[in-house]
């Protein structure tokens, strides 16, 4: 017996199974993490059922109830006896549902906590309806009628009807007015402020002419003529986008009249047929990646989270991968090998390892400060006392990612560089070619697919980096986005979004936890799904290369 | 440049390849007329009391001959013996070695090639080397050929196509790539990336070919094809060749240097070295004793 077993030992049979224990231990944590999430997050998406039923409270007292069932779970009973509920004595765990009854602005809690026994004649009528809406959340309730002004123009069965056809309409004044704010007033508000700082950099620079003085006059002249044709405009689809409002019953039986202007959809989600919940729930997830933030983060999309989260990459990628190479190619190939380059060595990649908060400070305090400060002091005289480079922006955080990542960028271009044949330098040399021309055009193009692997870990480790971007540009919420219509264009000193500090302030700073609890998920899939596309692309260019150079192989 | 198109004027193989370059002025060497003796040949190298340490490791001592223009020099000798060391001194490629220095002196075209001042870049262009193992540039089978000449500076694309095909012509390969000038080189079997390495190299005019084993690494039948081309190649190149194989030796060459632990032990034309050689240990050496 102990014979078998020791030539089971020695075979190596345990090793092979601790192995592959590992590697499924691995797997099996990195799958359920990202299936939680996914799970998580993208069901939060699907048009839930919405119940009617009857709640008993402990001391007696009975209500309607309407709500969307966001959570279910098991409680010992002690607990909920705590909590002042009564519950017979012989039993020892309670369902404890979650229901999400909205109407925040009428019961002041649009989510609660409610003893699954005590909820009776549960029904789910087709006709409940829920609205999203721009402030206070979503409200459930039965739609009763349509009112153009004071006006009622359809009850009853023509209430629905009548009500997504005005709400197309407003839909699509609102989408005019949220044009003209955000396009044509934002570049007024821009051409403005440039104005003014002309004024100021001219009158610092004592400069300023009569004849200029009369140009800015007339300029702001046409800018306000500009400004008030728009405000007109403004003014009368305001007033359009006013006229109808809808009157709803809720659960307590209220009515409740709501303007179509705050209204952002509509659904019956019991009335819903598979076919029709399948396409609603294609058309949630594409308004969550596509539309603004609302109601501090907690509703509404993530798009300038994205897009900040993959310029911030781009930026990062070009600014730190030329200099890590440049630096990789200095160390390997004219450094001269010796203590020195080894102490370098050691302490470019110790600097891999030091806590990412520490650049997020260092960022602000060189970088943010003083780099920008004296760019400020250079440059932008007349925005002072406001400052332009001064204050966290893209750049700063970029440049503060670009020196996060750059060991990795180094280490990993040493690597290819060093598993470059020397016959391939010898051959370049002996043909006359200078060491540069050799690096140039022989050795650099080689090691291309090692940058790309660098390039690869450069970005998996900034996109997901939070910590010292919250100091050195990213906010909760940007007004605008860095890429816009306006000259230049790219406005690096802009403060931006981003998915990471997204899903922190969401999940712990939010005023509505419950409301938030999904959309963290939800964006922590988008975090994962955005790393996972940008190194797929890096890996594709890599492969390229790969095939393209494949002399390494033989 | 002048000495040169009169070099490639001379060889029969050069006139077939069509050489871009102009035909002017007199023949130097009588083709017909091959001299058996060191004595009689114009020479194009010359190594002066030439010693070679790597660090404290004396390599070569004190070594002294002439390679003869445009003959074939080979040097056998057991592994070890400092031939590669030699050769690779001769375009100073042991220049990138950190620990080694010399001492005496190579003259290539009157000068010192250790002398300060030497453009080691238009050395090493001259004086032109293949090494053991093909070592094509992961690039296509044209870029490797006019990877010389753009280092140069040549960019026309009409320049470029006419010297890439001479010199393809030159090392017997223009036949085999001519439809598939643009695939990747490493494509390529073993012999037809040496004699593409030997194209890259002799595309850029050089006026000495250094050989380091160039035959080791491939087949016997790449090996002849190889052999052959050296054969062509004298006409317009000096070359110098290093091998461990000793028929390869005496097929190819003219002249032949025997080393043995960094000495030069013995350096004639070829026929007589391997008939009938003065020195115990070179005797002992081609008859297989050691080695």
């Amino acid at each position: 017996m102990s014979q078998s077993f020791k030539a089971w030992f020695r075979k190596g049979d345990p090793w092979v199974w601790l192995n592959a224990g590992a590697v499924a231990i691995c797997m099996v944590m990195v799958i359920g993490l990202l299936g939680l999430v996914a799970v998580r997050g993208l069901t939060h998406f699907w048009p839930h059922t919405i119940i009617e039923g009857t709640y008993q409270e402990s001391d007696g007292s009975s209500y309607t109830l309407i709500g969307e069932v966001a959570d279910e779970e098991w409680v010992a009973a002690s607990r909920v006896r705590d909590t002042g509920v009564e519950i017979p004595a012989d039993v020892k765990v309670v369902k404890r549902m979650l229901i999400k009854t909205g109407n925040r602005d009428i019961t002041g809690l649009d989510f609660r906590w409610l003893i699954a026994e005590n909820l009776s004649n549960v029904t789910t009528p087709a006709d409940v309806m829920a609205i999203e809406r721009r402030e206070w959340g979503n409200f459930y309730g039965y739609l009763r009628q349509v009112k153009e002004g004071d006006q009622v123009v359809a009850s009853g069965d023509e209430a629905l009807p009548a009500l997504k056809q005005r709400l197309e309409r407003a839909l699509d004044l609102f989408e005019q007015i949220h044009t003209i704010e955000t396009g044509a007033i934002g570049a007024i508000n821009y051409e403005q402020e440039q104005l003014r700082l002309k004024e100021r950099s001219l009158k610092l620079k004592g400069k300023l002419s009569a004849a200029e003085e009369q140009s800015l006059i007339e300029e702001r002249a046409a800018l306000k003529e500009r400004y008030q044709s728009l405000k007109v405009e403004l003014d009368a689809l305001n007033q359009q986008i006013s006229r109808d409002s809808l009157v709803a019953e809720t659960m307590g039986g209220k009515e409740k009249e709501i303007p179509l202007k705050l209204v952002v959809q509509i659904k019956q989600p019991n009335a819903m047929s598979l076919v029709e919940k399948i396409g609603d729930y294609f058309h949630q997830f594409w308004l969550f990646l596509s539309d603004d933030p609302r109601e501090a983060n907690t509703e509404g999309g993530v798009f300038p989270a994205i897009f900040g989260t993959v310029m911030m990459v781009i930026l990062m990628s070009i600014i730190v991968t030329p200099f890590g190479v440049i630096a990789a190619v200095y160390l390997r190939e004219y450094a001269k090998q010796g203590p020195l380059t080894r102490t370098i060595r050691i302490a470019v990649n110790n600097l891999a390892g030091v806590p990412s908060i520490v650049y997020g400070v260092f960022g602000l305090g060189f970088f943010v400060y003083f780099l920008g400060g004296s760019l400020d002091e250079l440059f932008y005289p007349e925005a002072a006392p406001a400052p332009v480079f001064g204050t966290p922006g893209l750049m700063w955080a970029s440049i503060t990612l670009a020196i996060l990542t750059l060991p990795v960028v180094i280490v990993a271009t040493e690597e290819g560089l060093t598993r470059i044949p020397k016959s391939l330098r010898e051959g370049s040399l002996a043909l006359g070619a200078t060491k540069f021309e050799t690096i140039w055009k022989v050795i650099l193009p080689m090691s291309s697919p090692a940058m790309m692997t660098g390039l690869i870990l450069a970005i998996a480790r900034a996109a997901g980096e939070v910590a010292p971007l919250m100091l050195v540009g990213v906010v909760k919420l940007a007004p605008t986005l860095p890429l816009d219509g306006n000259f230049p264009y790219i406005h690096l000193e802009r403060k931006f979004m981003h998915l990471g500090f997204h899903i922190y302030d969401v999940g712990f700073q939010s005023p509505n936890v419950e409301a938030a609890r999904p959309l963290v998920y939800a964006t922590s899939f988008l975090l994962v799904a955005v790393i996972v596309m940008l190194n797929l692309t890096a890996i594709m260019i890599r492969n390229r290369l790969r095939e393209k150079y494949r002399a390494l192989e033989n | 440049m002048d000495e040169l198109s009169q070099k490639l004027n001379k060889g029969d193989a050069m006139t077939a390849a069509q050489s871009p370059q102009k035909q002017k002025g007199p023949k130097t060497v009588d083709m017909d007329h091959v001299p058996n003796r060191l004595e009689e040949e114009e020479i194009c190298l010359e190594v002066k009391d030439f010693e070679l340490f790597y660090g404290d490791k004396r390599a070569l001592h004190g070594i002294n001959m002439k390679i003869p223009k445009q003959r074939v020099t080979a040097f056998i000798g057991p592994s070890g013996c400092g031939k590669s060391t030699l050769l690779r001194s001769m375009n100073r490629m042991n220049d990138l070695v950190d620990i080694c220095r010399t001492k005496g002196e190579i003259l290539f075209d009157g000068g010192d090639i250790f002398q300060r001042g030497v453009d080691v870049t238009d050395l090493r262009r001259r004086v032109g080397m293949v090494f053991q193992k093909p070592n094509p540039f992961p690039k296509s089978i044209y870029e490797n050929v006019a990877y010389g000449l753009r280092i140069q500076g040549i960019n026309k694309k009409r320049t470029l196509d006419e010297r890439v095909e001479w010199a393809l012509k030159g090392a017997a390969l223009w036949e085999e790539v001519k439809d598939r000038l643009h695939e990747n080189a490493l494509g390529m079997s073993g012999g037809q990336q040496q004699r593409l390495v030997i194209a890259r190299t002799i595309a850029v005019e050089p006026e000495v070919l250094l050989l380091d084993e160039p035959c080791s690494a491939l087949d016997p039948i790449s090996t002849l094809k190889v052999e052959e081309l050296i054969n062509q190649l004298k006409e317009q190149y000096t070359i110098v060749i290093v091998t461990h194989n000793m028929q390869q030796a005496a097929r190819v060459s003219d002249y032949t240097a025997f080393m043995y632990l960094g000495d030069l032990v013995e350096y004639k034309d070829t026929d007589t070295l391997f008939t009938n050689p003065e020195q115990k240990k070179t005797e002992d050496y081609i008859t297989g004793r050691y080695g």
